[in-house]
């Protein structure tokens, strides 16, 4: 493969992670931890929603937001012809 | 026939049910051992290189939860609320850090383990060198706690003596990971997984149900309680807690910049964990490393989303159970605890009831953390048999997370020191043999920690994660993203950051260097969260010597280069 493939591969996959990781982020520090305050006078059923933030809803988008990067790397993949073995 | 069977079920008592299922338990992995027994060095580091994802997720969930999360972790959050989400939130979130930031590279690198990838990226047997010292650090301070959860489970429910609870503990472990490796470690993980998520779900469905009408825990702590008054159960805590004197239970008491600190440091601690980072050089190809990633979270999930719902259970519940109750009266679980010391009542006041109080003055009831999970079914009335399965979930947990621990520390050894820096020569049975052997020694060393447990272990546990934080993260991401990091830069930087780190902890820990308490704590960072501010330091370290010094050589970019690429990741190798 062509270093220049390469390189727009690699460009291509930060691009990935730096939205990945803000999302991360917002939902953990941001709803679980900064905003929690805010959040917590709107409830979802007997949790108050920074809260349920905190010690629920980040570990469910952490896991949707591993098998979403899976899915879009697979793609890159096979994008820039890395899939084969 | 079988009516006489189901009754003679019926009345076991628990200690019977314990040794059943403990005992059952333990024939399933010794033969599994058995069965995967390693036969070359590389089955005993990567277990062959071929485990599937699915599997490679059940061992790496088993290895990653620990006894301090079967245990200890429903029942801090008990008594921290809110706070709590600094586990829940630091030791999941730090997955994404390793799937997204890790796995993938290290897997294409592929190399035995993680002192290797600094070794070999840093082009130096000093970094080499600095990598061992850090890994064996954080697995031993780690190892040591696993050791008093198997000692507690043990002195509780066999009511053997906890030295015996170890060494029973200990041979197991000894047997599967010497005989097996990482190949055994695997499928016996693969076992524990098993174990432990369903002996942590039972008692937490029943009790959901029994308190709230609700099957799914997940749901149930944040439905209305099952007695009629509509009201929601985390309010009524809310308002048990407020009446006692505590913070309220979802407001929590830690202040926003430690909060933060902390959940930061076990996070990137998380992602910088050798026995967890080693269990992705164990698949074939570096898509299985970030499905196995994705799969082992998903299944780590399960656990996690269910310990703060067991944690507001059971605080409820022992708050009813005990709050200005008759000593007297209190049922037979409290008096059964009180023998291990984990529960003690003063009478303060000298009126027979217990006073359950925020106050300390005032207080009469001191409740250890760890016995939350433990005592959970029993306070909840549930049958005997689910009693004795929480014992072999927790012991599930801890012998899983020793055994990986043990397997770093042993690698580190044979491969890292002896092959690599000591003697180059060594052959393949040479070092497969030394590989054993400093299992078998690694073990020993856990074993006498966990019978002669220093009072510092339990201190230090949560520590590890700062340890881990301040050395290896920085210097595995610099590797990966930044092409100029230099070998000075990234020595200098581990050991900066290690040592702060362990500055931090002496002083503060331990009342070394002055002490000092938490008013002295610098910008209002606890211990726990310094792992933070010394992987930041890390950071600035290396960055800035590496402006000082050459860059890598031309072959060392290019490795660089090569693991960006997932094709042609090929086999864990040697050389």
């Amino acid at each position: 493969m062509s270093k220049s493939n390469a390189k727009a591969y690699w460009r291509e996959n930060i691009k990935y992670l730096f939205i990945l990781l803000a999302i991360w982020f917002l939902v953990s520090y941001g709803a679980g931890i900064l905003f929690k305050d805010a959040l917590n006078e709107i409830r979802l059923g007997g949790f108050k929603l920074g809260f349920w933030f905190a010690q629920q809803g980040s570990i469910y988008i952490f896991v949707i937001l591993i098998f979403v990067y899976v899915r879009l790397m697979n793609k890159l993949d096979k994008k820039y012809g890395y899939d084969g073995e | 026939m079988m009516a006489n069977s189901i009754l003679l079920l019926a009345s076991m008592d628990v200690q019977t049910w314990t040794y059943v299922i403990v005992g059952l338990t333990f024939t399933i992995y010794i033969g599994i051992a058995i069965w995967t027994r390693a036969a070359s060095t590389k089955d005993f580091y990567v277990a062959g290189g071929g485990v599937s994802p699915l599997a490679n997720g059940m061992a790496t969930a088993a290895d990653w939860m620990s006894a301090a999360s079967f245990i200890s972790m429903a029942g801090i959050i008990s008594f921290a609320g809110y706070d709590g989400a600094v586990y829940l939130m630091g030791w999941t979130g730090g997955y994404v850090l390793l799937a997204l930031l890790l796995a993938p590279y290290l897997r294409k690198f592929g190399k035995f383990t993680v002192p290797d990838f600094i070794g070999d990226r840093y082009y130096s047997n000093t970094a080499r060198f600095v990598g061992v010292i850090c890994a064996l650090l954080v697995s031993f301070t780690y190892v040591a706690g696993q050791m008093r959860g198997v000692g507690l489970v043990f002195s509780r429910f066999l009511e053997v003596d906890i030295n015996t609870g170890v060494m029973i503990g200990m041979f197991i472990v000894l047997f599967y990971a010497v005989l097996g490796g990482m190949k055994g470690i695997t499928y016996t993980q693969v076992a524990q997984y098993c174990v432990l998520i369903f002996a942590f779900m039972v008692p937490a469905i029943f009790i959901s149900i029994q308190m709230t009408g609700n099957p799914i825990p997940q749901l149930g702590f944040g439905d209305t309680l099952s007695d009629g008054s509509g009201t929601y159960l985390l309010d009524k805590l809310d308002g048990l807690s407020a009446e006692l004197g505590f913070s309220e239970y979802t407001e929590g008491s830690k202040s926003m910049t430690d909060v933060f600190a902390i959940t930061l440091a076990l996070m990137v601690g998380t992602a910088g964990l050798p026995h967890v980072i080693v269990r992705f050089f164990t698949v074939k190809r570096v898509k299985d490393a970030r499905k196995s990633a994705g799969l082992a979270l998903l299944l780590i999930a399960i656990l996690y989303t269910t310990a703060p719902a067991v944690s507001v259970f059971a605080r409820t519940n022992l708050i009813e159970t005990v709050s200005n109750k008759p000593y007297d009266s209190m049922p037979e679980w409290f008096k059964k605890w009180e023998l291990t010391g984990l529960i003690t009542f003063t009478d303060k006041n000298e009126d027979g009831n217990i006073q359950y109080l925020a106050d300390k003055d005032k207080n009469e009831l001191v409740v250890d953390n760890d016995i939350m999970v433990l005592a959970n079914p029993e306070i909840a009335r549930l049958p005997n048999w689910v009693i004795a399965l929480v014992a072999a979930g927790s012991l599930a947990a801890a012998l899983s997370t020793a055994a990986g621990l043990l397997l770093v520390i042993s690698a580190s050894v044979s491969h890292d020191l002896i092959k690599k820096m000591v003697n180059p020569n060594i052959s393949e049975k040479g070092e497969l043999i030394a590989a054993r052997l400093s299992a078998v020694v690694a073990v020993g060393v856990a074993a006498y920690f966990g019978i002669h447990p220093p009072g510092f272990v339990a201190a230090t546990v949560a520590l590890a994660f700062g340890l881990a934080a301040a050395s290896f993260f920085p210097a595995i991401i610099l590797g990966i993203f930044y092409k100029r990091m230099n070998k000075e830069g990234a020595i200098a930087g581990m050991v900066v950051g290690i040592s702060s780190m362990i500055f931090y902890m002496l002083k503060f820990k331990f009342g070394w260097f002055g002490g000092g308490g938490k008013d002295d704590w610098w910008f209002g960072i606890s211990p726990e969260g310094f792992g933070t501010v010394a992987m930041v330091l890390n950071f600035i370290v290396s960055i800035a010597i590496m402006k000082f010094t050459p860059a890598p050589p031309e072959d060392v970019q290019e490795i660089v280069e090569n693991i960006r690429i997932p094709s042609g990741a090929g086999e864990a190798t040697h050389h």
